[in-house]
């Protein structure tokens, strides 16, 4: 029986390898304003990265579970719906990136499209539930990673039909509660994504160490990690919206839940160093760098979201490329990361441990993908703190004026978006190859 | 004594619910105001600004793209409707030149007309409170 996994893994990285040319592309827009811009442009290279980008993050972390769950003796009516599941999310996939190039747009942020196709993605991840479930509830006593996966699929579920409560008149003809909605999807959807992913690291962790003692799926306190982090999908998406007309008490609540995420800052600082022993020991080549690396960038991330949910600083950064900054930051330099790590571990686990001397290209990529995106995420912070410091001024620049004055910070968000894609296309390439081409039928 | 996880699950799980419930039945002033007015079009106007993908490039509330300025207050901004629809035809920098109908061209106006009424999105309207909260200062609106 082979990997359920695979089909989504394959599917990901196509959608990966798309997501990285529809970037590069857009941001060609930055530098030259008239580049495709009445035949394809911005508006239709926007959301084509964005909708690649979530295929990519969800289909890998879809890969992830179903792998896990295969190694952990899959029922065979989950091997079996996974087909279903499979083609749903694939046509839906297909249809919504070849929809936006006939300008049918969804219109809204982020992740948006034609709404008719929400019904074959929100079937899709229903079977998705189904099909976890039913390997899933044969083993007692859940790890937390379990918890996890089920968490992430559900609220994906939840979050993705709120997306859609726009359609109802009521509430899209109430301006800022709509916004209020969106920005809540938004937010949550986020931490949802979050729960697979993450789930998938611990998986991949207690995998990697052979030390029972180290292992974390029934920790008490990883458990309590858990709940912190499932009361911040829930509750703390209020730190968008601080300057929307909406009532005090829920940005308050979004304020207050997002400072609880300091206990985690600080446990990622305090377990650094024993969580790195703890790979090195038993290191699998990519799989442990990358995981390293995604450690990484939670801990830069994390400092900067913690700042940015300060609502007198937020004011600063909101609306600015700092946003932009955190999302790359964390998709590429964390969810990216893991799941790259992921399918390094599926896929290509035994091959890692035998001579990869032939790979050094592979291995200083990964500096390459690192650095890039270090400045990557600088250039995009820099030029949206002084976006921020500008606009806060009495005799504010005009628009234009601000965008003219960040031009070399666009370059070097070009040039390093340039590296991206690169070093992001070139393991990519090789993952797809050995999916491809090798048997990747064995268990880890 | 040991609890188990799906208690505490379920308990977040319909405090989630709850409040998730008390934010889409909240009323709005402004649409009561709006439904009693029969000419008021704006709500067709965010289905165009939605249509034609304006959001890949502007905010609204910061919430939006970046390579085009915020249009919450835009109404206001100009104060003239000639000059945004102007705007809204598009063709410079990075706007693409749009075919507006002149019905959707009013509808726009009248969507960005009402957003404007709701608040501001600048952020020098905003005073900075001791516990870091950030409030819309008084004397505006
Ligand atoms: C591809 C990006 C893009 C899209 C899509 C786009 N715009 Fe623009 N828009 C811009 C840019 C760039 C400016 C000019 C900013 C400047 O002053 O330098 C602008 C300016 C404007 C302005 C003037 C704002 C001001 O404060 O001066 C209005 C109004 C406007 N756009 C409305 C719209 C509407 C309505 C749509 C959808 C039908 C739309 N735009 C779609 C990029 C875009």
């Amino acid at each position: 029986m082979t990997n359920p996994g695979k089909k989504f893994a394959i599917l990901a990285l196509f959608m990966l390898s798309i997501a990285i040319i529809a970037g590069l592309l857009a941001s060609i827009s930055y530098l030259s304003p008239e580049f495709l811009k009445e035949k394809i442009g911005f508006s239709v290279l926007r959301p084509v990265h964005v909708s690649a980008v979530y295929f990519w993050i969800s289909l890998s972390a879809t890969a992830g579970v179903y792998s896990a769950l295969w190694n952990n003796n899959m029922s065979s009516f989950t091997s079996k719906m996974s087909y279903f599941h499979f083609v749903l999310i694939a046509i839906s996939a297909l249809g919504i990136l070849i929809s936006y190039f006939f300008k049918n747009f969804g219109g809204r942020e982020y992740w948006e499209y034609n709404p008719y196709w929400a019904i074959p993605v929100l079937i899709s991840w229903v079977l998705f539930l189904i099909n976890y479930l039913h390997s899933a509830l044969k083993i007692k006593n859940w790890p937390v990673y379990y918890w996890m996966w089920f968490t992430g699929i559900l609220f994906f579920i939840f979050i993705f039909i709120e997306n859609y409560l726009w359609l109802i008149p009521s509430i899209r003809e109430s301006f800022i509660k709509d916004l209020t909605i969106q920005w809540k999807v938004n937010g949550s959807i986020v931490g949802a994504y979050n729960q697979l992913i993450y789930a998938t690291a611990f998986y991949l962790m207690d995998k990697i160490t052979d030390n029972k003692a180290h292992q974390v799926g029934h920790k008490k306190i990883v458990f309590a990690m858990y709940f912190l982090g499932l009361a911040n999908l829930m509750f703390n998406w209020s730190h968008h919206i601080y300057t929307l007309p909406s009532d005090m008490y829920v940005k308050y609540i979004g304020y207050l839940v997002s400072m609880t995420e300091w206990v985690l800052f600080l446990r990622t600082i305090f377990l650094w160093k024993k969580t790195i022993d703890e790979f090195k020991i038993n290191a699998h080549y990519f799989p442990y760098r990358f995981l390293i690396a995604s450690e990484f960038w939670v801990f830069i991330n994390l400092f900067q979201a913690l700042l940015m949910s300060i609502p007198a600083i937020n004011a600063y950064t909101h609306g600015t490329h700092v946003t932009v900054a955190h999302a790359m930051g964390t998709t590429i330099g964390i969810n990216t990361m893991i799941l790259l790590a992921a399918l390094y571990m599926f896929f290509d686990g035994k091959n890692d441990q035998d001579s990869h001397s032939h790979r050094r290209y592979l291995k200083n990529n990964f500096w390459f993908l690192q650095i890039s995106l270090l400045f990557f995420f600088l250039s995009l912070d820099i030029s949206g703190v002084l976006k921020g410091l500008w606009q806060m001024d009495k005799h504010a620049l005009p628009f234009s004026d601000m965008m003219a004055n960040l031009h070399p910070w666009f370059i070097l968000m070009f040039i390093s978006g340039c590296g991206l894609f690169i070093s992001l296309g070139i393991y990519c390439y090789y993952l797809l190859s050995v999916l491809l081409k090798r048997i990747t039928n064995y268990s880890i | 004594m040991q609890v188990k996880p799906i208690y505490i699950f379920v308990l977040l799980s319909v405090l989630f619910l709850t409040y998730s419930s008390v934010l889409y039945l909240s009323d709005e002033k402004e649409i009561i105001i709006q439904r009693a007015t029969k000419k008021d079009f704006s709500a067709e106007g965010k289905l165009i600004f939605q249509k034609y993908n304006c959001q890949a490039c502007h905010q609204i509330y910061s919430l939006g793209g970046y390579l085009g300025p915020d249009l919450t207050n835009v109404y206001s901004k100009y104060n003239n409707e000639d000059v945004i629809k102007a705007f809204m035809k598009g063709g410079f920098k990075q706007m693409p030149s749009f075919k507006l109908t002149s019905y959707e061209e009013s509808a726009l106006i009248q969507f960005f007309k009402k957003m404007d009424k709701t608040g501001t999105a600048d952020i020098r309207n905003f005073e900075f409170q001791a516990d870091g909260m950030i409030k819309p200062k008084q004397e505006k609106r």
